[in-house]
């Protein structure tokens, strides 16, 4: 009964969707005032069945309701409740119908905080929204439809894969997808503003706070994904340019470019076509995002061919939003004047600069990423890009992007000079130097090159950005106030970039001075690491809810203190089959220790065991925080909080 | 030409040579880090290079697991059911190396012609067969294969 319950809510919701994307459309087009107030009443009503939907499945699951296919294949009764809520998400049909309520939440979202925007213009940004869910709720219905029943109803679920059962998981995809979908605000927003004509810095105003909390949730959800891969997948990676993480990073990329330009255009009034464009750029690169991850092509091109109504489906939709939108731009981008010239040593030019980098960026990672499914789907072999091509291309040009971050924030709009720059940054530059190579001389084992570029570029980002702060306030005769009246959005941005310089301490020290070795050893064995003294004192066996285990117990201690003890698991999951690598992290602000049991090898009780020393790793994630708080902190700025309600 | 002109052509100028550089330089890395695959019966063929890494995947023969005792080296055959190929490796296998399944391993061939693999795959998933295994062993595709889902996600 509930899971029909569901099923008819989606199709309900459906059909509220076309009302909330047709009605106001041909309203704003045609003038027609009633049918521009159905927009709001609309997503509301859309976002109730909704939500109704999500609970009916949610519900499906608390109860073990196996006569659903979807609950059937990814739960189990001995399956903990808080990983039954999030197994609602834990596969391809679920994952869909949190993307579409996210839209709709999204939505939702847009009614409520944009009061300040002309109905008409309102009116069109939802329909388009509305657009973008008729595809979602379509795909979802006509090929995966998480209701579907399944006779006979097997007594017993195939459990949730255990490599979901995770805390991470349970708020990695919402964040995610939040991120994916957020982007489609700004979308909808640079559609409607095409569709009505009228691109102006008002429509940037708009645009910039729903684009920065979209990008602060997928910036969330891409750490969280770094993090759960790190101690979940038992390999101590933190990233794998994996096609599946590449999916997630390009908008990401994209949606970084498109802050930056929002801003030239609110402030300036320039770079409105580019912005436009960025703007659906992020988010078919989300579309396309979802359709890798979703369709089955990354696992095989062709699995795909053999059964392509999901993929060719997403494939018409992307054809359709980026094909749609790209020729309503091509009709409309000659019209869009850009009324302010600017100098070529100004912010302006710096913000462009950081613009043609990112989406360099961006289609580096896309052909690394696209071209060899391109190529097995051609059948012309099979080939695989490495992590070493996108290093190699990543780490270049970042470096210049990394170096303007600070100087760009202290340049002046429209125009300025090298020398006034230069006599303000000089001393910091001096410190940044003389600061990294004192720290990297006292306390790294061996300086390597690298390492030293890489820490002398953090603390310039740092140090930079705590200089702009400064700078603002210096001349001020209330010093203390100035920083109080200084904006939020200003606070967000230097968050948000000396969040960068942490990263870049957190991937620099990493990557260059980690130390891991697979060895064996039987209990009584000990291992040098690092300057860490690994113990293995033996298994035993642990039992856990849906699984039993293996336990390890390492004894770490350094200069003969005792540092941690440390549990590593490796479990069976009674309902899978198969084993699963847990594995056991002594986490620290400038080094974490990370172990994880192999196999029993055949005498003497010894076991193989994976002993990593991981310097600064959780500097990565704390700098993507900072710049995720930073975008938050920035969207609260109170001049996007204009009550006053202007005439369309 | 007026000075301001005279700048941004500058600056036009820059950019283009930036993007040129940074495309060229892009290529360059990709064509460098291109990793082919491979079957045990194109390396018996002598169509895998001989300096170069690439994937080699197959099923792991039965009873081929051999371990050393004090170390963590170890070796088995992999087969497509027409040739097999030993791969040396030392380290941890993945959970999901077993006997009779498909994996994926990365590395270069030795003088000996043993492929000494510096990474061994398996995906999590125990129907789980690599697209490229199952394609060189001209096997049907079978349902399970097409809905094993990226399970990152």
């Amino acid at each position: 009964m509930i899971p029909e319950l569901g099923h008819f809510a989606l199709i309900l919701a459906l059909s509220l969707t076309v009302v909330q994307a047709v009605m106001p459309l041909v309203g704003a087009w045609k003038n027609i005032p009633e049918w521009i107030a159905i927009a709001r009443p609309s997503v509301w009503a859309q976002l109730l069945f909704m939500l109704v939907a999500f609970a009916c499945l949610t519900y499906s699951f608390i109860v073990h309701d196996f006569s659903v296919a979807y609950v059937a294949n990814n739960s189990n009764t001995e399956l903990p409740l808080l990983y039954r809520i999030s197994a609602v998400w834990g596969a391809h049909e679920g994952s869909l119908l949190l993307w579409a309520l996210a839209l709709s939440l999204w939505t939702g979202g847009v009614t409520v905080f944009s009061r300040n925007v002309p109905d008409r213009m309102l009116a069109r940004v939802i329909g388009v929204m509305g657009l973008v869910s008729i595809g979602f709720l379509l795909f979802m219905i006509l090929t995966s439809n998480p209701f579907d029943r399944l006779f006979p109803v097997p007594v017993q679920g195939r459990d949730l894969n255990p490599l979901l059962q995770d805390p991470g998981l349970a708020i990695h995809p919402p964040m995610l997808y939040m991120g994916y979908v957020g982007f489609s605000v700004a979308f909808a927003f640079a559609i409607a503003a095409m569709l009505g004509g009228k691109l102006d810095a008002a429509w940037a105003k708009w645009s910039r706070p729903w684009t920065n909390v979209a990008w602060m949730f997928l910036t969330f959800g891409i750490a969280l994904g770094s993090w759960w891969a790190y101690y979940e997948l038992g390999w101590g990676g933190w990233w794998f340019w994996d096609p599946v993480e590449n999916a997630s990073f390009m908008p990401w990329i994209m949606g970084t470019a498109l802050m930056h330009s929002l801003a030239v255009t609110e402030k300036r009034g320039s770079f409105k076509a580019w912005t436009v464009l960025l703007a659906i750029f992020a988010f078919s690169l989300s579309l396309l995002g979802t359709f890798l991850v979703r369709s089955g092509v990354l696992t095989s091109v062709h699995a795909f061919a053999t059964d392509p109504t999901r993929g060719v489906f997403i494939l018409m939709f992307l054809a359709f939003v980026v094909g749609g939108s790209l020729l309503l731009y091509a009709i409309r981008a000659p019209q869009i004047r850009t009324a302010s010239q600017f100098d070529v040593f100004s912010r302006d030019t710096a913000l462009l600069f950081n613009n043609v980098l990112l989406v360099v960026v961006t289609a580096s990672i896309l052909l690394g990423t696209l071209y060899p499914l391109a190529i097995d789907a051609l059948g012309a072999g099979k080939i695989s890009v490495g992590p070493p091509y996108f290093n190699s291309v990543f780490v270049p040009l970042t470096i210049p992007l990394a170096m303007l971050v600070g100087v760009g924030a202290l340049m002046r709009w429209k125009t300025d000079t090298p020398s006034r720059l230069v006599k303000k940054l000089w001393p910091v530059l001096l410190v940044s130097v003389v600061v990294a190579m004192v720290l990297m001389f006292s306390f790294a084992a061996e300086v390597k090159p690298m390492a030293l570029v890489g820490v002398v570029l953090a603390i310039w980002v740092m140090a930079s950005t705590i200089y702009g702060i400064w700078d603002r306030v210096k001349d001020k005769q209330k010093k203390i106030s100035a920083l109080i009246k200084a904006p939020l959005g200003f606070y967000g941005m230097s968050m948000a970039h000396f969040g960068v310089g942490v990263f870049i301490i957190g991937i620099t020290l990493t990557s260059l001075y980690s130390s891991e070795k697979d060895v064996r050893l039987a209990p009584g064995d000990n291992y040098q690491l690092g300057g860490y003294e690994f113990a293995f004192n033996g298994v035993q066996r642990a039992q856990g809810p849906n699984y039993v285990a293996h336990q390890g117990n390492l004894t770490v201690k350094r200069d003969g203190e005792l540092v941690a003890m440390l549990e590593p698991e490796k479990r069976f999951y009674r309902a899978q089959s198969n084993p699963m690598t847990e594995a056991a992290i002594d986490a620290g602000i400038t080094r974490d220790l990370f172990v994880a049991l192999g196999e029993e090898l055949k005498n003497d009780n010894a076991w193989s065991v994976r002993l990593y020393h991981k310097p600064f790793i959780r500097w990565i994630w704390m700098g993507a925080f900072l710049m995720g708080l930073g975008g938050l902190l920035a969207a609260c700025d109170k001049r996007y909080r204009v009550k006053n309600k202007e005439a369309a | 030409m007026t000075p301001a002109r005279k700048k941004r052509l500058a600056l036009i100028t820059l950019m283009i040579i930036g993007v040129a550089v940074a495309t060229t330089l892009a290529l360059k890395a990709f064509n460098e880090n291109l990793m082919f695959y491979f079957s045990a019966t194109d390396v018996k063929d002598g169509k895998a290079p001989e300096n170069k890494m690439f994937r080699l995947g197959g099923m792991v023969v039965n009873d081929s697991v051999k371990r050393e005792d004090k170390s963590l080296k170890v070796e088995f055959i992999l087969t497509d059911n027409q040739s097999v190929v030993t791969v040396v490796y030392e380290g941890i296998l993945p959970d999901l190396f077993r006997e009779g399944q498909g994996i994926i391993a990365k590395g270069k061939l030795n003088p000996q012609g043993q492929f000494v693999a510096e990474e061994v795959l398996a995906k999590h998933d125990e129907n789980y067969m690599p697209p490229e295994v199952a394609e060189s062993m001209k096997k049907k595709m079978t349902e399970t294969q097409t809905q094993s889902p990226n399970k990152k996600y």
